[in-house]
């Protein structure tokens, strides 16, 4: 059965219709609850807490809400349409959606309780990039997956001039990395007109970490998979541009501590790949810019926040947190698990008490 | 919408200065820090170091120089007209100490985004000295403004229409001679006049405070667009600066970032520039 594209069917046709009777929201209750992040924990939080009475504001420090549905998905995965029909639901039913704003910077999290929240929900996703630190990673041509999707997705870049955000166009692409983003850069760049679209990754097929699915669909279009292989280095010409990737041949060796087999570099076996465009896919870390500005967050050692995993409490009376800001890079379903979780613990708590 | 109340041209109308409404950036700015602007819908996210705020107005100030098609299409903004987006205060405020003496050194647009540090150095009860250059006399900008905020102004053109024939590092370097006490400089201003600045002060293992200009995209950590290398470490602009130690500054690298774009800016700014013509 095939579930997901069954779901897709029916929101898609309740879209276009509006059969369904308009969901019954519950009588106000008084309570003021600021949403920080539009991503998908921080709508379905929303969603759920207007139904039941309260007053939601979502603060989005993007232009656009939407978080990584917007910023992050590439539109032949999601259209952008659905996401902001979604958006404009909540809206219609009564939650405040404010663009722009950056708590931790424009506003923090003590002054959302001394305006009158009553309780915060942290859904501000991982986000800060990670990177190889090998030599010449900071070659013009060499981008983040996060700003290489966010400039073709978010900022539209795939229609200059007509949208002023440029976007380096690569003929010879390669996508570091095995996971989701990795293959939705890398059908990116085909679109984006490459002739040669590589996933270069360390491990070998059964380890990618990408749904089977979203391999499936990347080779289907044309992306060249460069498996147990890992890059040592990027070259660059005169004006700073990348032209090529040292890389090395892997194999497996014995399991590591995650039980995948771990990948041993065979000496020897480097070898150089001609590309113009690179994408760094190897997965986000904690964004510090909230967590650090917020007193009474008990953070892991890796800088994601610690939360009560029934209700996503977090160490401060009044605050939760849910999505990837406190598992890590994981799934847009998962994000939206959590924040359900949230949102009936924050109905509890706004109507009995923490 | 986030109108602008003033527009004002400078230089020649080669610098645009806009106050805009901004009431929550203007309340939490503090010297140093900047905001990102997008003008429209199809628009780019520009990062600009904020040049003044009106907590009791609520607005905040920014200085450009027109260079491309973005900064083209800001300069049109009318007075009552606005930006669609602006997202601030970003990035670290500049750490403001008392010292003695330092010198504050800013090259063309870069006065614009001196001035309040300037001034925030003068008032913690600092010696300030200025040193404005500019290519000549009527691309000077703020030099009133800067004057107030020293104690004393030195102003250089390239061309020697005014004050001082030549750079600001020459005026520097003759600061630096004659004033064996200064504590700290901070220069900001295009690329290779921070680069020029900072290579004089290390020669006299004078501490020196530089703003960085990369591009950038979100301008909160998420892009990592706008890395440089500082000290031999990758560091992102947005939320590790966009100060940082003139020292350690990869300066080369950071210019040939800056060009990443070169061909696509041209061909953006004469689309836009064919499109108002015509």
């Amino acid at each position: 059965m095939a579930i997901g594209n069954l779901e897709r069917f029916a929101a898609d046709y309740e879209r276009a219709h509006r059969k369904a009777p308009k969901p019954e929201k519950a009588s106000p209750t008084g309570k003021k609850v600021a949403v920080v992040g539009s991503g998908p924990s921080g709508l379905t939080v929303a969603g759920d807490l207007i139904l039941k009475g309260h007053d939601v504001t979502i603060f989005e420090a993007f232009h656009r809400p939407g978080g990584v549905l917007v910023y992050g998905i590439p539109e032949f995965r999601l259209p952008k349409e659905i996401v902001f029909s979604e958006v404009e639901g909540l809206e219609a039913l009564g939650v405040k959606v404010q663009t722009n704003v950056v708590i931790g910077r424009s506003i923090t999290v003590d002054e959302l309780f001394e305006e009158g929240y009553d309780a915060v929900f942290l859904g501000v996703g991982a986000g800060l990039p990670m990177f190889l630190n090998i030599p010449g990673e900071n070659l013009a041509g060499v981008f983040s997956a996060n700003e290489y999707l966010t400039r073709t997705n978010l900022m539209k870049a795939y229609k200059f001039p007509e949208y002023d955000t440029p976007i380096i166009k690569g003929k010879n692409v390669v996508t570091v990395g095995g996971g989701n983003v990795a293959m939705d850069s890398a059908r990116t760049a085909l679109r984006l007109g490459a002739e040669n679209s590589y996933i270069v990754y360390r491990r070998s097929e059964t380890e990618l970490p990408a749904r089977a699915a979203e391999v499936h669909h990347a080779r289907e279009e044309g992306v060249q998979f460069k498996l147990l292989t890992n890059p040592k280095r990027f070259f660059g010409d005169e004006n700073g541009r990348v032209t090529g990737m040292e890389a090395i041949k892997m194999e497996l060796g014995e399991p590591d501590e995650s039980g995948r087999r771990r990948p041993v570099p065979i000496e020897g076996s480097e070898f150089t790949i001609d590309c113009d465009l690179v994408i760094i896919a190897i997965g986000s870390g904690a964004n510090p810019l909230l967590t650090k500005s917020t007193e009474g967050l008990k953070l892991n050692s890796r800088g994601y926040i610690v939360t009560d995993t029934k209700t996503g409490k977090t160490t401060r009376r009044g605050v939760w947190a849910g999505g990837d800001i406190v598992t890590g890079s994981a799934t847009v379903i998962l994000a939206m698990g959590a924040g359900r979780a949230a949102a009936d613990s924050m109905h509890d708590y706004l109507t009995l008490g923490w | 919408m986030f109108k602008i109340v003033k527009r004002q041209e400078m230089a020649e109308g080669t610098v645009i200065l806009n106050e805009i409404e901004a009431p929550l950036i203007a309340k939490k700015a503090k010297p140093g820090q900047f905001v990102i602007l997008k003008a429209n819908e199809t628009g780019e996210r520009i990062p600009l170091t904020i040049a003044d705020t009106d907590t009791e107005k609520g607005t905040i100030t920014i200085i450009f120089m027109i260079v491309g098609k973005s900064t083209a299409l800001f300069s049109t903004l009318k007075e009552g007209e606005g930006y669609m987006d602006v997202i601030g205060p970003l990035g670290k405020p500049t750490h403001i100490e008392k010292l003695g003496k330092v010198v504050c050194v800013g090259g063309g647009t870069g006065v614009a985004v001196l001035h309040p540090i300037t001034r925030a150095l003068k008032e913690i009860g600092n010696h300030v000295f200025c040193v404005i250059g500019a290519r000549n006399r009527d691309l000077l900008i703020l030099e009133e403004k800067m004057k107030a905020a020293s104690h004393e102004l030195l102003v250089c053109t390239d061309d020697g229409s005014y004050g001082h024939h030549g750079f600001v590092t020459d005026v520097l370097k003759d600061l630096l001679t004659k004033n064996d006490d200064i504590k700290l400089v901070v220069a900001i201003g295009p690329v290779p006049m921070m680069k020029a600045c900072s290579g004089l002060t290390k020669e006299f293992g004078v501490k020196t405070l530089v703003s960085l200009n990369p591009i950038m995209v979100d301008g909160t950590g998420m892009c990592g667009g706008c890395r440089v290398t500082v000290g031999g470490k990758t560091k992102f602009a947005c939320v590790d600066g966009p100060e940082f130690d003139g020292h350690e500054v990869d300066f080369d690298e950071l210019s040939l970032r800056l060009r990443a774009y070169v061909e696509d800016e041209k061909k953006s700014h004469e689309c836009f520039l064919e499109k108002i013509k015509g």
